[in-house]
């Protein structure tokens, strides 16, 4: 590499986790992850395009254990890239730059989608068993 | 080194426009998010008949296109940053930035167009 001298940012693997960094990082990993979610979606709905056997085959998929595993993963992922997004952009408004807001906003955004998640499996469940 | 062309974001030139893109595709993604999870979870356990009439109706299948539309385009996005950040040397670089734009764009069309043809045949 002729690339050298160049600044490094901190090396994850020996600088201490905080929950400033960790957040940061997890944004990353959820984005990529949702891009994976993506495509399970195109899937099902080319399979809803294709007719009733194709359809019935994507839905079995997802409704397996894998399927749902990788479903709630998916949901928090998205819950929590949405919400640190929110945090992103009001960052990038100029607003809660300060420390204690930097910490408060990255615990709220934790609580917030593990929340989200939450509910949105006992109103996805409610659906399912009350068949409405 | 002043050929940036293979830089998805970093370059200088287009990194505004690049970063501008990101945010309002990240705006646009938070009603759209919000009314998919909401839209989904209320056919949980539908049929292929109630699902595809659902699609078909054209408030559902406009927000679903617009949804596929932003979703990707952000998905491109984020994704060329990310391959600035960890692909080292510009070959590979250059590879995977065309392997994820490529494969975005095809997704995105495979989507949209599974929509509309159920719109359009319903």
């Amino acid at each position: 590499m002729t690339t050298d001298h160049r600044p490094l940012s901190p090396h994850l693997q020996i600088y201490r986790p905080q929950i400033t960094s960790v957040l940061s990082i997890l944004h990353r990993i959820t984005g990529v992850f949702l891009s994976l979610g993506a495509v399970l979606l195109v899937y099902w709905l080319v399979a809803a395009a294709n007719g009733p056997p194709a359809f019935d085959a994507a839905q079995a998929l997802i409704g397996s254990w894998l399927g749902r595993l990788f479903l709630l993963g998916w949901s928090f992922a998205l819950f929590y890239h949405l919400c640190n997004g929110i945090r992103h952009l009001c960052w990038d408004a100029g607003l809660g730059f300060e420390l204690k807001t930097t910490y408060l906003s990255g615990w709220t955004v934790v609580a917030v989608s593990a929340a989200l998640t939450v509910a949105a499996w006992i109103a996805g469940y409610t659906v399912m068993w009350t068949g409405s | 080194m002043t050929g940036s062309a293979e830089h998805g974001a970093a370059s200088t030139k287009g990194g505004q426009a690049h970063w501008w893109a990101q945010r309002i595709t990240a705006v646009a993604l938070v009603p759209l998010s919000l009314w998919f999870v909401a839209a989904i979870i209320g056919h949980v356990g539908a049929d292929h008949g109630a699902v595809t009439t659902w699609l078909a109706s054209p408030a559902v299948a406009i927000l679903m296109v617009l949804t596929l539309v932003a979703t990707f385009y952000h998905a491109m996005l984020g994704l060329e940053v990310v391959i600035d950040d960890y692909v080292h040397g510009p070959g590979p670089r250059r590879a995977a930035l065309v392997c994820v734009r490529f494969a975005c764009v095809l997704l995105g069309a495979a989507g949209v167009f599974a929509v509309l043809s159920i719109a359009v045949s319903a």
